[in-house]
């Protein structure tokens, strides 16, 4: 019984968005306004369940699965980071947000800077590097270093470097064009998708 | 002090994380390990930056009658019922997720009709743009155009059904030249992404401050 | 107004009319067309095929209800694959939004299993056969500090309990124990497993991905990056078929058809009315 209702109100909330389609309208607005109240809250119980309690309160205030009381009331650092990120909610002292931020910054520029060398510069490049002896390898090879002078700014595009961005341009169509059509193969999905609740799902309990 | 010390804090950080790439031995390997979880704990915080601002704006919007106020009404109604839903579902189950729990009827029923047909909505305005938008006006249009066709038949199974070729052309158009000119762009995201940490982590980049 | 003049100026509501008639005549229909499987999906599906029995394969939830009917028919056809094949399943998720699809897929597949078992060595048990971590916030930054440590970061699964309180995770402590990464991407979380799991620890990787994501994935498939690549409703369906279950992405196949073809009559008669009104312009 309670699955019946779920799914009643499942249909209304997604019959409420697609009202949406033939214009704005209050039974739109109310589902909006819900989507984001429920959202918020998702949030903040997301922080609590799988951060704050299984990574401060049980291994710090707890002392669960830490042996070494070092590696425990360190965790105080983290947990002054975390409430510094949330001095934004008092103008006076927001400016110490800025502690927090630079904490998660300054990690992700240094994983940012090992992470593209490792994971994409040298492992891209030695995917290029193939022996000319096909048609397929030539337009590959072309291709990456005719994109790569489109988008190299620091000269004037004349001579060599405007024939080779004119080739890039094409390439660069047919990655866009080719991103279009696998853009609109996914969005008809999502559709397939909520119309296959409404029509399997829904309509189902009329029977 | 309101600039100094976050730089500072950007600086070492990112200074240890790259040194720790290199020398992944004791005590650096522990050190970097000991900075993931941190940057772990302090990401999760962010999520709860803008609830803040969203529920005293719509209590204000309530409180004061403002127009549109059934609205924010809605939205705090919304909050509170997942809210309930979630701590029901943790002090009965010990698990959010628990599938027989509150929380993921709430789940369930609410909030992915919801964010699944905010979301399919875009199916449509993408079929109304692209009859309204997509015109073969120059050449390169043109060559988008065609691909995005090739690209869109060749890869249902009506393609097939319609011409036997177009779903290997398909394949070919994605492993050739689509993916020739996405290197080329991945590439100069990373040479963009390394100028921009190493700006950063030098303290020249400091927008993030702002 | 003549028949050119209307076309430039047809109501959307039509279109959305005509694209929501094309989508939901071949769902209450159930029509079904004959799926080919493309080289990429099989290349994922025999990276878990040829693994030996009782392998270890962690399963990255990285997409939420936006992006769930392309992807979690792949979750539920890689589940079944691996429970078939005696596999052992790790799932994580770095999406917040999504996580509760990963419980809902191992519930229902282990389920299918459970049903049929005849002992409780058929049957697909928790913490033996498969382990829910849960979700931890940090996306690159987990992805290097598992390569390390597990249980730096996941002390307990998703209900609490500690890792080494399960059979299956007491020898899993880093990627060195994981065999294979299945990731299901509606995001950037994709590059981030490939860039920082895959390059760093030279953990082995299949993406099953969005629509929207899978071009951005070839260049790593070509660079051997990665094992496969399943992409979008299609490669979902194309999955479904290989591991002989049939679900929501075949399903799905023929309305994905009329749709794209529905789309593609829009935008040459869009053109076809934009050229004939350009030409009447110009004297």
């Amino acid at each position: 019984m309670t699955s019946v209702i779920g799914t009643w109100i499942a249909a209304g909330l997604t019959l409420a968005i697609f009202s949406f389609l033939y214009r704005d309208n209050p039974a739109y607005k109310f589902a909006e306004h819900l989507y984001v109240g429920v959202s918020a809250a998702f949030a903040v119980l997301y922080t609590w369940a799988f951060d704050i309690w299984p990574m401060l309160v049980e291994p710090m205030i707890l002392g669960r699965g830490v042996a070494d009381p070092v590696d425990r009331w360190i965790l105080i650092v983290p947990a002054c980071f975390g409430l510094l990120m949330l001095a934004r909610w008092i103008p006076r002292v927001a400016w110490l947000s800025r502690w927090a931020i630079s904490l998660t910054v300054g990690i992700a520029a240094g994983l940012g800077i090992t992470g593209q060398i490792q994971g994409i510069l040298l492992p891209q490049i030695r995917g290029t590097l193939l022996p000319m002896n096909s048609i397929d390898n030539i337009i590959l090879v072309v291709g990456v270093i005719t994109t790569l002078v489109y988008f190299y700014f620091s000269v004037e595009h004349k001579g060599l470097v405007k024939a080779g961005a004119r080739i890039g341009v094409v390439f660069i169509m047919a990655s866009f064009g080719a991103s279009f059509g696998y853009t609109v193969m996914a969005r008809i999905s999502l559709l397939i998708g909520r119309l296959n609740f409404l029509v399997t799902d829904w309509l189902h309990l009329f029977r | 002090m309101k600039k100094e010390i976050p730089l500072l804090i950007t600086f070492l950080t990112g200074v240890i994380i790259v040194v720790t790439f290199f020398i992944p031995h004791q005590p650096f390997g522990g050190m970097q390990q000991r900075l993931l979880i941190w940057y772990s704990i302090v990401l999760g915080f962010t999520l709860l930056l803008g609830v803040d601002n969203l529920l005293r704006g719509n209590i204000r919007r309530m409180a004061r009658r403002q127009a549109g106020w059934g609205y924010a009404a809605v939205l705090m109604a919304g909050f509170v019922i997942c809210f309930v839903a979630g701590v029901v579902s943790l002090a009965r189950h010990n698990s959010l997720i628990a599938l027989n729990g509150p929380f993921m009827y709430v789940y369930t029923y609410m909030i992915v009709p919801l964010q699944a047909t905010m979301f399919a909505l875009l199916a449509f305005f993408i079929a109304s743009a692209a009859y309204r938008a997509f015109r073969a006006r120059t050449l390169e249009a043109t060559l988008l155009l065609i691909t995005a066709a090739i690209v869109m038949l060749g890869r249902v199974p009506v393609g097939a059904e319609l011409w036997d070729k177009l779903p290997q052309i398909q394949d070919w158009i994605m492993e050739v030249p689509q993916m020739a000119a996405k290197r080329g762009i991945f590439i100069g995201i990373a040479l963009g992404t390394i100028a921009m940490s190493l700006r950063v982590i030098l303290g020249l980049e400091r927008t993030y401050l702002s | 107004m003549n028949f050119f003049e209307k076309l430039v100026s047809l109501d959307r509501r039509f279109i959305y009319l005509s694209l929501g008639l094309a989508v939901i005549i071949p769902i209450v229909f159930k029509l079904v067309l004959p799926v080919r499987v493309s080289e990429p999906v099989r290349a994922a599906y025999e990276s878990i095929e040829r693994l030996t029995e009782g392998s270890t394969i962690m399963v990255s939830i990285d997409y939420d209800a936006s992006s769930e009917p392309e992807l979690q028919p792949m979750l539920l056809s890689v589940l079944r694959q691996c429970f078939a094949k005696r596999h052992k399943v790790v799932l994580l998720g770095q999406w917040p939004l999504g996580l509760p699809f990963g419980e809902i897929g191992l519930n229902a597949v282990s389920g299918e299993f459970n049903a049929r078992a005849s002992s409780n060595a058929d049957s697909i048990v928790y913490g033996r056969d498969y382990v829910n971590l849960g979700y931890r916030p940090g996306y690159r930054a987990l992805m290097v500090g598992l390569g390390r440590e597990f249980r730096d970061f996941f002390a307990a699964d998703y209900r609490g309990t500690p890792l080494d309180n399960l059979p299956l995770m007491r020898g899993v402590h880093n990627y060195n124990n994981i065999d294979l990464l299945v990731g299901l991407e509606a995001g950037q979380a994709g590059d981030e497993w490939i860039q920082y799991a895959g390059a760093r620890y030279g953990l082995n990787i299949v993406i099953g991905s969005t629509g929207v994501v899978a071009p951005d994935m070839f260049h790593y498939l070509q660079a051997k990056q990665i094992k496969g690549l399943v992409g979008g409703l299609q490669g979902a369906a194309e999955y479904e078929t290989l591991v002989k279950h049939p679900g929501t992405g075949t399903a799905g196949m023929v309305a994905q058809s009329t749709a794209h073809v529905l789309l593609l009559v829009f935008i040459i008669l869009g053109n076809i009315a934009y050229f004939v009104m350009k030409g009447r312009k110009q004297p």
